[in-house]
């Protein structure tokens, strides 16, 4: 688990700590860590004096601020309409092989995470993925195997 | 500022801000709600309340809608019944109708809804067996069924608005959303206090309490048992409501012949424990005075808090457990009795304790989890066994076939039944504040309390917040110390107010001696195991039903009352004696926040 005390107290020293910066302290983790461990939901609860649950609640509604483990890159295909006329399947089949694991699941070495996403807005040039907060797009099976081999030497 | 405006085409003027759900009622026109509760602010996601406003594109929700100058609005045209069917009809295909074998049946507003509006086939899908719902039985207080959960919310509000715990949250969007305690905790692990104020607002079955009926029946019927029941002082001017009295009835003497018809062994009074607890709260309070004012000792802390409420316990215990030492150490009346019952009763009535199953009436749904706590097995047993909700009983005289309004009152039986006025108060809002200044001012003086026929006024009413401050004069004897000293006092009910009262004292700004707090809006006679509906309007008839109980009880000061004054002669010695502290004391845990 990270530690995430310090974080949490310099997020809201930054955005002060009132209901409405919530939001951007959150994204601050997940933007720091990809996910928000219930420790991190806990201590952002205390620092802003509201319930946890109410950070829960707040965390869930966003696909965007995960709140189960989620490796060091997070791979988000889109599932909707023209990413699955252009081939969506045959992408995530391609990665499901290569990582040896389901769409949901997160590698044993904690730094690959396969989810699938609602529209990213690449529409015209379906398929397309996020790999944290970079798109890659057009995508055959051949270059999402060059693609990850980037991340693996990473 | 008035704005005119015709419902139904007729004529209504009302204070602008005014909703035209309010103006509506006004005029005696019914439009069904569901989200909307009296108590909580205004959330409009249920859409029952629709209805067409001429000019409009679409329909509006007459519950968030204010009103303004000209509006026309039709609440019953052919638009308005197919979207209000349609409309509960959608909330139905999520929620599982099982309503006969449901615990709110009759009782639930989603079904009383359904009644008006739904019959016949729907055109929607049953979506519930496609959705992974979860019921919630963690608590001992009361059951968390998703499955019958409309998401209208008003548990949300409730634990957020007027117990600011906010234990539940919204949690996920859409066909995924749902009400969910941190992390889908079980709710027994997480911050909430079992209150149920929630219980008391949900309109469906999707929070009720965990009911205990049928292991009483069991030890009724079972002949090897003696059966002992108390009720709590709130009880007795609410349990009417279920059983077709208007709010603010006492039925007191009718409730114990049907306690006595129901075939339970002994009815005795939580009002006698409750004067238990005046004399020895009474006397820490004073002893605590003495350490800190006149001793200087720095382990003794100021303000005392009461500890009667035990939804405030688990709160304080969670939300500000840097202040437990200021927990007055007493149980609450309903433990203090526990623990007598299978000690002091049980010897004097020449009983084997573990035959006993003692039972008690609670307006209040933490009491069951009260019961379960670890500490509260002083006599040896589990000093309460099982706790019943004003509601149960009703269900049980209902079950036993008694006819309720035509019953001849009887009194509770002996020992540990009798009780004085103060016990009564103890149901209200500032009634144990009330109670314990009769009885310390007293002891300290000498003389009655100086308020006109001991009614302590300022620490009435429905105000969330209440300030008193007492000159004590004419000291006698060992209390010379107080001699002049302004005891400073504050109430508060509902935990909003509670935290209102815990951040000042937190501050340091308050210089208070003393702060009785309970956790229900009104006191017990709010609280979450009373008849449903509520609403202030009921809440103040119950409270003015407690007051005329007090009024017409010949004794009204915890320390006259003979049985009080009798257990200490024979069993207990003096009030905070040691064995006083073995059966009637307690001591706290502090929790994680969340």
């Amino acid at each position: 688990m990270y530690q995430v005390g310090n974080l949490v107290k310099k997020l809201s020293d930054k955005h002060g700590r009132k209901r409405e910066s919530l939001m951007p302290i959150l994204q601050g983790i997940v933007e720091k860590h990809n996910y928000l461990t219930d420790e991190a939901m806990v201590e952002v609860a205390k620092e802003l004096d509201i319930s946890a649950a109410e950070v829960y609640g707040t965390a869930s509604f966003y696909t965007f601020l995960d709140t189960q483990v989620r490796g060091k890159y997070v791979i988000r295909v889109c599932k909707t309409i023209t990413c699955s006329m252009k081939g969506k399947n045959e992408i995530i089949q391609t990665l499901e092989d290569i990582l040896k694991i389901k769409v949901g699941e997160t590698t044993s070495d904690k730094n690959f995470s396969l989810i699938e996403t609602n529209c990213i807005g690449w529409c015209h040039k379906a398929p397309a993925i996020l790999i944290n907060e970079i798109p890659y797009t057009e995508l055959t099976p051949e270059k999402i195997v060059e693609i990850i081999k980037g991340y693996l030497h990473k | 500022m008035t704005i005119n405006l015709n419902i139904n085409d007729q004529k209504v003027s009302v204070p602008r801000g005014t909703t035209v759900l309010e103006a509506a009622r006004k005029l005696n026109i019914n439009i069904p709600t569901l989200c909307n509760h009296a108590d909580l602010c205004v959330a409009g996601n249920c859409r029952v309340c629709v209805v067409e406003q001429k000019g409009a594109r679409t329909l509006i929700a007459a519950c968030a809608m204010p009103v303004s100058e000209g509006m026309d609005i039709y609440t019953n045209t052919l638009k308005v019944r197919n979207a209000r069917k349609h409309i509960v009809e959608l909330l139905l295909s999520e929620h599982r109708s099982d309503c006969t074998k449901c615990y709110k049946n009759q009782k639930c507003e989603l079904q009383a809804l359904a009644n008006e509006f739904a019959f016949g086939d729907t055109i929607f899908l049953d979506l519930v067996e496609d959705h992974n719902y979860t019921i919630d039985r963690s608590s001992p207080s009361f059951i968390k069924d998703d499955s019958k959960c409309i998401r209208c919310q008003r548990c949300v509000r409730t634990c957020s608005e007027l117990q600011y715990i906010s234990a539940i949250a919204v949690s996920k969007k859409g066909s995924h959303q749902k009400i969910s305690s941190f992390h889908n905790r079980p709710m027994s692990h997480v911050v909430c206090t079992n209150c149920g104020q929630c219980v008391n607002r949900c309109p469906t079955g999707a929070l009720v309490e965990k009911t205990y009926i049928d292991q009483v029946w069991d030890a009724i019927y079972d002949t090897e048992k003696h059966v002992v029941v108390q009720t709590a002082p709130a009880v007795r001017v609410a349990l009417g409501e279920d059983l077709g009295y208007d709010p603010g009835e006492r039925v007191t003497g009718k409730m114990v012949t049907a306690l006595k018809q129901l075939g339970i062994d002994s009815v005795l009074d939580t009002d006698f424990s409750a004067d238990l607890t005046i004399m020895e709260e009474g006397t820490e309070l004073l002893t605590r005075l003495k350490k800190a004012l006149v001793d200087g000792d720095k382990n003794t802390v100021l303000p005392m808090f009461t500890s009667c409420s035990p939804g405030w316990i688990k709160f304080i215990e969670h939300k500000y457990p840097q202040f437990l030492p200021n927990l007055s150490t007493c149980k609450s009346p309903q433990q203090m009795f526990g623990a007598l019952a299978k000690t002091f009763y049980a010897q004097k009535r020449h009983l084997d304790p573990s035959k006993i199953v003692s039972v008690s009436i609670m307006p209040c749904t933490a009491k069951k989890y009260e019961a379960d706590r670890p500490e509260m097995r002083a006599s040896g047993y589990k000093d309460i066994d099982f706790v019943l909700t004003t509601r149960e009983l009703a269900v049980m005289i209902k079950q036993a076939g008694i006819d309720f309004r035509n019953l001849e009152p009887s009194r509770y039986d002996s020992v540990m039944g009798e009780s004085t006025g103060a016990g009564v108060i103890f149901g209200a809002t500032g009634g144990v504040m009330e109670a314990a200044l009769r009885t310390a001012y007293e002891i300290v003086t000498g003389r009655e309390v100086p308020f006109n026929n001991l009614n302590i006024i300022p620490a009435r009413g429905m105000d969330g917040v209440k300030e008193a401050t007492i000159k004590i004069e004419g000291c006698t004897g060992d209390w010379k110390f107080l001699e002049g000293v302004e005891l400073k006092v504050a109430i508060a009910h509902g935990l909003t107010n509670a935290n209102k009262v815990m951040k000042l004292v937190k501050s340091g700004k308050a210089a208070y001696h003393f702060i009785e707090i309970m956790a229900c809006p009104g006191g017990c006679i709010g609280g979450g195991g009373q008849p449903i509906p509520t609403s202030m309007e009921i809440r103040k008839n119950r409270m003015k039903a407690i007051y005329s109980e007090d009024e017409h009880m010949v004794l009204r000061k915890s320390h006259e009352n003979p049985e009080v004054i009798a257990i200490y002669k024979e069993f207990l010695g003096r009030p905070n004696s040691h064995l006083s502290h073995e059966l009637l004391h307690t001591h706290y845990v502090e929790r994680e926040n969340y």
